[in-house]
């Protein structure tokens, strides 16, 4: 998992089914400081998570854990929400 | 025109550098050696990749040259037991050949 | 799999209830020499590391093999904890 913030959500009128319903952020990859790194990746929002703009939050790039996440088997995703982030604690 | 090839994974060339000791892991790990690996070019020179470690399924030395694989994949030589890890040894090379193309 | 040294640790409340229970750690990618790298991840872990130390992590789908994650939508798990790492001359 990468830690991200939210930055901005993906509209799509026509998408595959089991996408319905389904809530498409823009996540901006976080270094540990917080600095912006690499491109933003879209990624569904984890069945119950609620995660919104500006929330940090931990996404997990794997597709069949992005399938899990979204509570449908076999969609077509490769990254998912998992957590929104109260705090990283570094020694 | 493009200039590159859409790249997939390639078959992995690495040369053993090293060994991992660990003690408490995860017990599907329990008898398995670890080996660090640096991934190689074909002509044989140290690749991008930084070095990885990877299971063994074939039974290598150190400084050995090997050919290995990512993913899931890595602990299909194990089954029905599933072995926790991403990377994996499946060969030794004896020698491999390769001779690059001559640019149009 | 990747060498890493644990940095610290992730807090979420708001998460999928299928971490519920474990730790989350901040790991950040070492060379084999123990030199630390510019990259990290957040890992399951399985095996009670602590930070400070040097740590297997095992990434993308295979992390689900890990002990107790079959399942759970994770992709990367510290596999397990480092004594020592041998290197060959000039490797």
């Amino acid at each position: 998992m990468i830690l991200g913030e939210v930055t901005g959500a993906a509209v799509a009128s026509a998408k595959h089914y089991k996408l319905e319903g389904r809530k498409l952020l823009v996540v901006q990859p976080l270094s540990l400081l917080g600095a912006p790194v690499g491109e933003p990746v879209i990624a569904v929002d984890g069945h119950g998570i609620g995660a919104g703009e500006g929330d940090r939050v931990l996404v997990v790039q794997e597709g069949r854990a992005a399938s899990i996440l979204s509570g449908r088997d076999e969609s077509p995703l490769d990254a998912a929400i998992i957590a929104v982030v109260d705090a990283v604690d570094l020694a | 025109m493009p200039s590159t090839s859409w790249t997939v994974d390639r078959v992995l060339y690495a040369q053993v550098i090293g060994t991992v000791v660990a003690t408490v892991k995860d017990p599907s790990l329990t008898g398995q050696r670890l080996l660090l690996i640096q991934p190689l070019t074909p002509e044989g020179e140290a690749s991008k990749s930084p070095p990885l470690v990877a299971i063994d399924a074939v039974g290598v030395g150190v400084s050995e040259r090997v050919l290995y694989v990512k993913g899931k994949e890595a602990s299909f030589p194990f089954l029905p037991e599933t072995v926790l890890a991403d990377a994996g040894i499946v060969a030794r090379v004896d020698t491999l050949s390769h001779r690059p193309v001559d640019p149009p | 799999m990747i060498l890493g040294r644990v940095a610290g640790t992730v807090v979420a409340t708001r998460k999928d209830e299928r971490l519920e229970g474990f730790k989350l750690l901040v790991v950040q990618a070492v060379a084999p020499d123990g030199k630390p790298k510019d990259s990290y991840v957040v890992a399951v872990d399985t095996v009670d590391a602590g930070v400070g130390e040097l740590v297997l992590v095992v990434s993308g789908s295979s992390a689900r093999m890990a002990s107790g994650c079959q399942d759970r939508p994770i992709d990367a798990a510290v596999a397990g904890i480092v004594d020592a790492v041998d290197l060959v001359d000039g490797g």
